[in-house]
């Protein structure tokens, strides 16, 4: 038999939406171009950052020798640093040890573990998504064999949380489902539940027997300040929840290409938490061994030397305040313009992301005429506006919005 | 408010990681470990490679920390795919192979195992037996079914070359082969050059496909190039294979978690099409590949005199456990042992598959606070010019009523 090829079937996967954007605008050779697409952030000069704190850990750590991988007691450490941030340090689980958690590759690494341990103890579940949630969500869910379902999240409408149409999702699955929450900043709309809206969810979720899965991306983003940001998850703990998180250091600690994330349970008992981590350390055996130790180190330095935490936390307010910054100045750039449009939105979502609003045919133009690059969605990530940029963005805006008022009054009745 | 977790059972045990526990809480100032599978120099302390350092020392302060490609970092795997394929291969020139960054050579199996299930839905993976433990997981969470090859025969302690070229051809035509390139895991036994041929004309015959896993390019003679042999045969005679590449153990990266996967392809429209797809799978997993180890990596081959040191290196590290070889098997023929133990210096790489029962491992370890897993594998890197007489002279105390 001769050679046979085994994969001559195989046909190019369809692009990524996010990278996708990215990879069109390397390709551009406009000197305008702006990219918004992925959610990385950018200083006012639209550079990439890497934050104080992180030279000052890379410093500490050089030379040291570690080389198969991290003590077992980095390991916890980092762990329970991790834990802190988002549960609280004053948590009853956390005082108690009723946690169990690994690092992950991370935000990504940390959904799919936890993706691969819902199959494996309840094989017949579904996870319920926000719609929209970030896309990678529903491959990563996909990928570990557990199905989809979504909650209403968004109100094109209104360009806000539709309450009601979560809360009737909630209370309208079935008893014990599993659902994914942003704790803040939600990822790709801006928009979070209120505190009071974050305690009701708690308790129909309570109600209904609910499991609360939060990924945790963007903590420190959506008010500058990491405690605040952690309210949601802190309602729930309150509330007797047992939760699970997926944290990523990706863009809170600039760490995006080490792939440093956790993932963490809240458990009944040390005993449990102890059974869980050795399932969730043989799921990542199987899949890449152990996580890489460069980014372990370095969070595990910030998080464990007071000096350098609190510089990192100054460095995230610097970076929230930014953000917000820009916000305020496209909403005000676009008014100015005379734009009849309604704006406020810019505003009044959180954290990295602008869910514009924009059109497909809009956001075309976008890309096309003025070299602007944002997913398909409308999704701008406002971390890629600057001083610079933002009044050549808030022009490229009203100039594809701004085609007719018949248009826009089409566009309004449609959500626009 | 139920309890979601009560029937999560403690998973079981590592029973490598068991041994390298037991032997940590030893308090004997006797105690050996020749259980674990990386590398010590002749104190018995790890080792980071001078050309690491000096990496390091580059890429210090000076980079950014943005997201790599999903298929990682390019310079990394074009360097990466030169040490398995040639320097000057018509492949890479040809744009043939397909290839990402992995998370090390247990990231590259996976990416590989999900990419068979998903676009070879109905096949299996022939694994020889013995082989790496975590390649049955691994494959097992792909959902991809395992069929076993003879490999290692005990009586020998060398390779059942019959009954592996039996295994092949009985094997259903198109079948999946796992391979490991040289240095064998855990047994260190290696086909022959002559006998990698016939393996070779036997998959042509079947039309199997051959999957490398080469963790050890460069342990097991010193020579990267040589070490390859293998491949290149496979290559030479037509196959199309997959090859999953580590540099935990040639570069001493273990922690990193640097490594690729490849598969070649018949053109660079496919070598295209399968790229796509394994990045898909490694977005739905991890996005995308940690940057720190790839840029150690392609910091060293990319600089003619760093590649240069690398080489010297490996051959130290190489040179050194052969050399170590030699003298466990000198040692326990100078006690007058009446046993054979020409397999320590015909076994090649990391490991010794001794022939050790698991009652002599025991008593090896309860008398003589030595340790290693109980499959009687035992780690050369582990054995140094201060303990080899030492463990000789255990060995020979177990065995001599055998």
């Amino acid at each position: 038999m001769s050679i046979v090829r085994r994969f001559e079937h195989v046909s190019p996967a369809p692009k990524d939406p996010i990278t996708g954007v990215t990879e069109a605008f390397l390709a551009d050779p406009s000197p305008n171009k702006i990219n918004l697409g992925v959610g990385a952030y950018r200083d006012d000069e639209g550079r990439p950052v890497v934050l104080q704190c992180v030279r000052d850990a890379e410093a500490k750590i050089a030379g040291s020798e570690f080389l198969e991988s991290v003590s077992a007691a980095v390991n916890s450490k980092m762990v329970e640093e991790s834990c802190k941030l988002i549960y609280g340090k004053d948590s009853d689980a956390v005082m108690e040890g009723r946690f169990a958690g690994i690092q992950a590759l991370s935000g990504t690494g940390a959904c799919r573990l936890f993706a691969e341990f819902q199959r494996r103890f309840y094989p017949n579940s579904h996870m319920y998504f926000p719609a929209p949630t970030w896309s990678n969500h529903h491959n990563i869910w996909r990928d570990a064999q557990v199905s989809a379902r979504n909650f209403c999240y968004y109100d094109p409408q209104s360009k806000d949380l539709n309450f009601e149409g979560l809360i009737n999702d909630i209370k309208n699955a079935p008893e014990g489902s599993f659902f994914l929450l942003h704790p803040c900043a939600h990822n790709p709309t801006g928009v979070d539940p209120t505190e009071e809206e974050w305690r009701e969810i708690s308790y129909y979720l309570k109600v209904k027997n609910h499991f609360p899965f939060f990924d945790v991306a963007y903590q420190g983003f959506a008010s500058g300040v990491m405690d605040k940001d952690a309210r949601a998850i802190h309602i729930f703990l309150q509330d007797g929840h047992l939760v699970a998180c997926a944290q990523s250091f990706a863009k809170n600690m600039g760490l995006y290409g080490h792939r440093v994330g956790c993932l963490s349970f809240i458990c009944d008992d040390s005993k449990q938490a102890v059974a869980i981590k050795s399932q969730l350390q043989q799921i990542a055996r199987a899949m890449y061994g152990s996580p890489p130790v460069h980014g372990v180190l370095l969070v595990s330095t910030i998080l464990g030397d007071q000096a350098i935490k609190a510089l990192w936390t100054e460095e995230i307010k610097i970076m929230a305040d930014r953000i917000q910054g820009m916000r305020a100045t496209l909403r005000e750039s676009l008014e100015k313009l005379g734009s009849p449009l309604n704006w406020e939105h810019i505003t009044s979502q959180v954290g990295m992301f602008c869910y514009s609003g924009l059109k497909a045919e809009q956001i075309d133009r976008l890309v096309r005429e003025f070299h602007v690059y944002m997913t398909s969605d409308g999704r701008i990530s406002m971390a890629g506006v600057t001083t610079g940029n933002v009044n050549y963005l808030a022009n490229a805006i009203h100039e594809v919005t701004n085609s007719g008022y018949e248009e826009s009054q089409i566009l309004g009745e449609s959500g626009f | 408010m139920s309890s979601w977790w009560r029937s999560v059972e403690p998973a079981p045990k590592d029973p490598i990681l068991g041994v390298t526990e037991a032997f940590l809480a030893d308090p004997s100032p006797d105690k050996v470990n020749v259980g674990v599978g990386a590398y010590r120099d002749d104190n018995g302390k790890p080792v980071v490679l001078e050309c690491v350092r000096e990496a390091e020392r580059r890429i210090a302060g000076n980079l950014k920390m943005e997201y790599l490609p999903m298929g990682g970092s390019v310079n990394m795997v074009q360097e990466t795919l030169k040490l398995a394929y040639g320097e000057n291969s018509e492949f890479i020139k040809d744009k043939r192979i397909a290839a990402v960054q992995s998370l090390s050579g247990t990231g590259a199996c996976r990416l590989f195992a999900d990419f068979q299930k998903r676009f070879r839905p109905d096949s299996q993976i022939y694994i020889p037996v013995p082989t790496w433990a975590n390649h049955h997981n691994i494959w097992r969470d792909a959902q991809v079914p395992q069929r076993s090859y003879h490999y290692y025969l005990p009586e020998t302690r060398g390779l059942d070359f019959a009954a592996l070229m039996d295994d092949v051809k009985n094997a259903p035509d198109g079948s999946f082969f796992l391979l490991h390139a040289c240095a064998h895991n855990p047994t260190g036994v290696d086909p022959t050059e002559v006998q990698w041929r016939e393996i070779s004309y036997q998959f042509k015959v079947k039309g199997h496909f051959a999957f490398f896993d080469m963790a050890y390019q460069g342990f097991a003679s010193g020579d990267p190039e040589r070490d390859a042999k293998s491949i290149r045969i496979f290559l030479n005679d037509g196959h199309f294979i997959g090859i999953s590449q580590s540099y935990a153990k040639n570069m001493g990266l273990y922690g990193q978690r640097v490594g690729c996967l490849s598969v070649l392809c018949e053109d660079e429209k496919q070598a295209v099409a399968v790229k796509s797809q394994l990045q898909q799978l490694a977005r739905r997993m991890y996005s995308n590949p940690p940057l720190h180890g790839a840029l150690i990596v392609s910091t060293i081959l990319g600089d003619p005199d760093l590649k240069k040191l690398w080489l010297k290196e490996v051959k130290v590290m190489a040179d050194r456990i052969i050399g170590m070889r030699t003298a466990l098997r000198e040692s326990l023929e100078k006690r007058g042992s009446t046993l054979s133990w020409r397999h320590i210096t015909d076994q090649i790489g990391m490991f010794c598959y001794s022939g050790l029962t698991p009652e002599q491992v025991d008593r090896l370890t309860n008398e003589y606070h030595i340790y290693m897993t109980r499959n009687g594998r035992i780690s050369m890197a582990g054995v140094t010019t201060g303990n080899v007489g030492y463990l000789a002279n255990a060995i020979h105390e177990v065995t001599k009523s055998a």
